[in-house]
């Protein structure tokens, strides 16, 4: 396992080396420079600037220096934000988003899964109808859709909860809800179809021919191995949950780590741009990693090609 | 013969397709008695899985049915048993072995515990003593090692391994029926081999009868005591094992064992039944293999042939073996086993 370990988190520093010096390219590719569509400032100001962050120098040794700096952790300071260093902009803008994003996560599954565990089990019965129906809804109805509808019912009218803001557990229901609608429909209609498959395999008769129950044969043989292609579809999902969902931020007002990613791209706020996929590549690597784990964890197959032989 | 233990009684089964009605099963009736093997032959489609599943009411709820007939196990009609008495009796008194080896264990669960599951659930075994039965089976159907095995995953064992384990499920609480559904035809040849005697091993220690499924008649006179020969959803044949081979006396027997490839054959070519099974969204009028039988009479296209008892333990359909039905030579090489029945030097 250790061994394992440690090849899986070089092949990580590789893809993420890889992905910075893609990023730092496509961006240096992209016409303009953080001051040049600022109009106040004449031509001579203007390279004075861009002398001091040193935008002037050949993009090798800026690639060179960037990525120097990297290694040693420091993402940089940003342009548009009196000269705060990025990690701290990273730092203040990701908490809301990655509690947002482990939550939809979090509920999304559990519900996700329980609903086609049910669908499943009461195959081609209302519940089954029910559940694809939700399902449906939940795929094709945008997020923010239901994000407009939970304001205006339970906050508007209901006053249940409130509308918009970021200040504590309550504040984070409502987006939080809206943005787990897709993740339970994601998890409802996969495990659905894998449960039915995984019911009609032989391991599943012979538990029968065992005297087992259909709601033992269900939890104790179906669903751990329905779960397993499952887990594939939700690391990425997951990512994309975490690193914020731009819409859903905006309609409630929280300062998440998408709003402030789409500014930094529109203001050419290089290190922002930089630091920011950085940390969603990261992310994603590290999940990608907890993802092959669980693999492991669930599938004792793939416990074994990962290093330990029982033999 | 010992006695009787399991009773099936003109049974009929249709499974609800979109094209219709197929009847899969037409009228089947047979005995098992205790400890004795009864092979149920036959080609693909003739109703052998679907009998056998009926038995432990393992077909498929929403589109078969069982559409009249009885099973009668320990005084009881399985056919009327609710699923809750059914779950009682699976495992415990009937229980069964599949044709897959690879794909018959559950991939995520220990070896030890697939084979723990029934004791517990009917053996009244505590975990620490199923686990110590466990191991005395791992033993008793030859797997070595058992104190490692026990704790490794199907994808550790290899295919005549993981029969063995099947095997060990299924007789781990004794019952007294155990059906084998092909439980050799996804094995190589030597491996079947092995299989076969520690079944036939296995059933003399726990005094277990067994329906063996089978296509493969070489497996047939290694294993039965009895044979029933099924076709079109009906038993066509049915006999102790000498009289099905020696003293056949439907055309379908005759070309089923024509059609066994044998060693000291002359000729090069394998003989093949012409045409193929009927199709049971619309079972034919008369006897179902009527068309692709050459002794066929006209009554065969327009009446069904009842049982004809050939002797107390041997019967067959067919209306060739109707007092009035014109003599016919069956095919050479039948004719030849025949002789060798008739001067009892088999």
């Amino acid at each position: 396992m250790a061994k394992y370990l440690t090849q899986r988190i070089i092949y990580m520093i590789i893809t993420l080396f890889i992905i910075a010096s893609l990023t730092f390219f496509l961006m240096k590719f992209l016409p303009g420079t953080p001051f040049q569509n600022e109009e106040k400032l004449t031509e001579e100001q203007r390279i004075i600037l861009d002398e001091k962050y040193g935008l002037d120098d050949p993009l090798p040794v800026q690639y060179a220096n960037y990525m120097i700096n990297i290694a040693k952790g420091d993402l940089g300071v940003s342009f548009q934000y009196d000269n705060q260093p990025v990690s701290s902009l990273l730092l203040k803008r990701i908490g809301p988003s990655l509690t947002l994003g482990f939550q939809a996560m979090f509920i999304g599954t559990i519900i996700g899964i329980m609903l086609g565990v049910l669908a499943a089990l009461f195959q081609n019965t209302w519940i089954d109808y029910g559940s694809t129906f939700l399902a449906v809804l939940g795929k094709s109805i945008p997020s923010f859709v239901f994000a407009a509808l939970l304001q205006y019912y339970i906050g508007v009218k209901l006053e249940w909860l409130p509308v918009a803001s970021w200040n504590g557990f309550s504040y984070s229901i409502m987006p939080t809800i809206a943005l787990a609608i897709f993740p339970i429909a994601t998890a409802a209609r996969f495990m659905r179809t894998e449960l039915i498959e995984v019911f009609s395999s032989d391991y599943i008769t012979l538990a029968k021919a065992k005297g087992n129950s259909r709601t033992e044969v269900a939890i104790k043989h179906a669903i751990r191995n329905a779960l397993i292609p499952l887990i594939t579809v939700l690391g990425p999902m997951a990512v994309s949950l975490m690193t914020g969902s731009m819409v859903i931020e905006q309609i409630f007002s929280i300062p998440g780590i998408g709003e402030q990613f789409v500014k930094s791209i529109q203001t050419n706020d290089f290190p922002i741009i930089m630091g920011t996929t950085i940390f969603f590549a990261f992310l994603l690597v590290v999940i990608i990693l907890i993802v092959d784990i669980l693999y492991g964890i669930i599938d004792p197959r793939i416990r074994l090609a990962g290093g330990d032989k029982h033999e | 013969m010992g006695k009787k233990i399991l009773e099936v009684n003109d049974l009929h089964i249709s499974f609800h397709t979109f094209a219709g009605e197929v009847q899969a099963i037409r009228g089947v009736d047979f005995d098992l008695y205790e400890g004795e093997t009864l092979a149920i032959v036959g080609e693909s489609g003739s109703g052998k899985s679907v009998t056998t599943k009926s038995i432990m009411k393992l077909l498929p709820k929403h589109n078969s049915e069982i559409k009249s007939g009885k099973i009668i196990f320990q005084d009881k009609d399985i056919v009327q048993a609710t699923e809750k008495q059914m779950q009682k009796i699976r495992g415990k008194d009937i229980s069964m072995i599949f044709q897959d080896p690879m794909t018959s264990l559950n991939p995520t669960m220990t070896i030890g515990k697939q084979i723990m599951e029934p004791l517990i659930k009917h053996g009244n075994f505590k975990k620490s003593e199923a686990r110590k039965q466990t191991l005395k089976l791992l033993d008793l159907v030859g797997i070595p090692k058992p104190k490692i095995r026990i704790k490794q995953y199907p994808h550790q064992f290899s295919g005549g391994m993981r029969q063995r384990v099947v095997i060990a499920i299924a007789l781990a609480c004794a019952p007294k029926i155990l059906i084998a559904d092909e439980p050799t035809t996804a094995l190589d040849v030597t491996i079947q081999g092995q299989i076969l005697e520690l079944m036939k091993d296995l059933q003399q220690q726990i005094e277990t009868s067994i329906i063996f499924i089978t296509h493969d008649l070489g497996v047939v006179a290694n294993v039965a005591d009895r044979v029933a020969v099924m076709y079109g959803g009906k038993i066509v044949e049915v006999g102790t094992v000498d009289e099905i081979f020696y003293n056949p006396q439907h055309p379908y027997t005759w070309g089923l064992i024509s059609s066994m490839p044998s060693l000291d054959g002359m000729d090069d070519e394998l003989y093949v039944i012409p045409g193929s099974p009927p199709d049971l969204l619309k079972p034919p009028k008369g006897d179902a293999f009527a068309p692709r039988n050459r002794y066929a009479m006209q009554i065969d296209l327009e009446k069904e042939p009842p049982m004809f008892k050939v002797s107390d333990t041997h019967y067959a359909a067919t209306w060739l073996l109707h007092p009035n039905a014109p003599k016919v030579e069956p095919p050479q090489n039948i004719q030849d086993r025949m002789q060798k029945f008739s001067k009892g030097a088999y």
